[in-house]
């Protein structure tokens, strides 16, 4: 059956959008919307049944702003600056995450941010509040910047409980509240700090996990691109088990749980060194039974691939079979129709790119 | 005491298209009072040219009559009948 897909497409200088019409056998782009702008963040929310775009632009004259969409790309509107309480002394970097929050309440969406904090809105984006446990959190003056900046950047609400709420932060690591964001514990055990000296690399906190995921049908799975390994957890965090035996690299960014299949995971390994993909080798590698082995897919991938992929960079749609998605610091993005099998060529030549979404529409 | 703020075209959509702003208030007037405001009278302007702490944009210059607002007073550089402040995108963007 062929599905009207859009794919949005955030880059350092701005959005692009793809949209395909034909089963995804070729795309339609659009762009630059919000030129010059850093897109971090975006989602593409389905709830409502006609999608909402949100997206966070960052200028580095004028600093971000938060945007929407109701009609894919058409019109924007600029909403209400999301804003520190002017009691924190802190002031919005930008935006790193967009999560729409559980699908029966289409009110709600979090916002993950720099400096690392999340926010909450209950009607729609027009207003988000600061989840002010997190942000007292004793352990912050602990939490530091990674290169890309101090930033919550995973948000991943539970699907049925509201009260749950999983974040990744860099640095710090994985931070669980139960109760809707008056208290945070971290929940990290298993994961590495490769960063620290020996006998200090497994703390309570403090890791640099640059990606979490997990799927809807399976809340207590959860998988983790930590800044050296790969993890899986299967007690909603509470323990994590290194899973990158068979990658090439455990290094990396993203990570994407397939939409209808809970067990399959995709990863784009990199190199430690290099920050590229082992050998130049472009390669997806996708895991069928939840990380215990993977497979390389590069069919109609490139040779000679030079490039990362950074943590948002990587997506699925909610199409069956599913497409897969990732874009490179180079500005090419590519993408499957077939859960990752084969490949082509979305769109090239675009400022690097730092995000995509995608959505049945 | 009236100022004129001059725009430049890049901020001028967060301003209803306007490439030139008055602002009338009872002085003694400094730049951030005229800058709070333009954040009332244009939110979408004001979080442009001060973070929410009221902090100058780093890469937003502010000429206070051909002054760079920063070897002034910053935003408690006092203004006077008919002041101009210029806004110019400073040096960024690679």
């Amino acid at each position: 059956m062929a599905h009207d897909v859009l794919l949005a497409i955030g880059t350092r200088k701005g959005l692009w959008l793809a949209t395909s019409t034909n089963g995804r056998a070729s795309w339609q782009l659009s762009g630059p919307h919000h030129p010059m702008t850093a897109v971090y963040a975006l989602a593409i929310d389905t709830r409502r049944g006609l999608p909402r775009l949100y997206v966070d632009t960052s200028s580095e004259w004028f600093g971000p702003s938060f945007h929407t969409s109701d009609d894919m790309g058409t019109t924007w509107q600029e909403q209400q600056a999301i804003k520190f309480p002017e009691d924190t002394g802190a002031a919005l970097t930008r935006v790193w995450q967009f999560a729409p929050g559980p699908a029966d309440d289409p009110d709600v969406i979090y916002a993950g941010t720099e400096p690392s904090a999340v926010f909450r809105s209950t009607d729609g984006g027009k207003t988000f509040e600061l989840l002010r446990g997190l942000w007292d959190h004793p352990h912050r003056e602990n939490w530091g910047p990674g290169y890309g900046g101090q930033a919550a950047h995973s948000v991943l609400p539970h699907p049925a409980d509201p009260r749950r709420l999983t974040i990744a932060m860099s640095t710090g690591g994985v931070y669980i509240t139960e109760d809707g964001g008056d208290s945070w514990r971290p929940s990290n055990s298993g994961i590495r700090a490769e960063f620290m000296p020996e006998g200090e690399q497994m703390p309570e906190y403090g890791q640099c996990v640059h990606k979490i995921a997990s799927h809807p049908s399976m809340p207590d799975r959860m998988f983790a691109q930590n800044h050296g390994g790969v993890y899986r957890s299967e007690d909603a965090g509470a323990s994590w088990r290194y899973i990158a035996d068979g990658l090439p690299s455990d290094f990396g960014f993203p990570m994407v749980v397939h939409p209808h299949r809970p067990e399959v995971i995709y990863a784009f390994p990199i190199s430690r060194e290099m920050r590229c993909p082992p050998g130049g080798n472009c390669q997806v590698y996708r895991s069928e039974d939840a990380g215990d082995s993977w497979t390389a897919l590069s069919a109609g991938l490139p040779d000679a691939f030079w490039n990362a992929v950074m943590r948002d960079a990587m997506c699925t749609d909610g199409a069956d079979p599913a497409g897969v998605y990732f874009g490179a610091r180079n500005g090419e993005v590519y993408g499957s129709a077939d859960d990752g099998e084969g490949w082509q060529l979305v769109a090239e030549n675009l400022p690097d790119v730092l995000c995509v979404r995608a959505a049945v529409v | 005491m009236k100022v004129t703020v001059l725009l430049p075209g890049t901020l001028r959509a967060s301003a209803e298209g306007a490439s030139r702003l008055d602002v009338e208030l009872p002085g003694p007037v400094t730049l951030g009072a005229v800058l709070d405001e333009l954040d009332i009278r244009y939110p979408a302007l004001g979080k442009r040219l001060r973070d929410e702490r009221a902090v100058l944009r780093r890469y937003v210059n502010f000429y206070v009559d051909g002054e760079d607002c920063r070897r002034l007073g910053g935003p408690a550089t006092a203004l006077h009948e008919g002041t101009e402040v210029q806004i110019i995108p400073s040096v960024a963007g690679g």
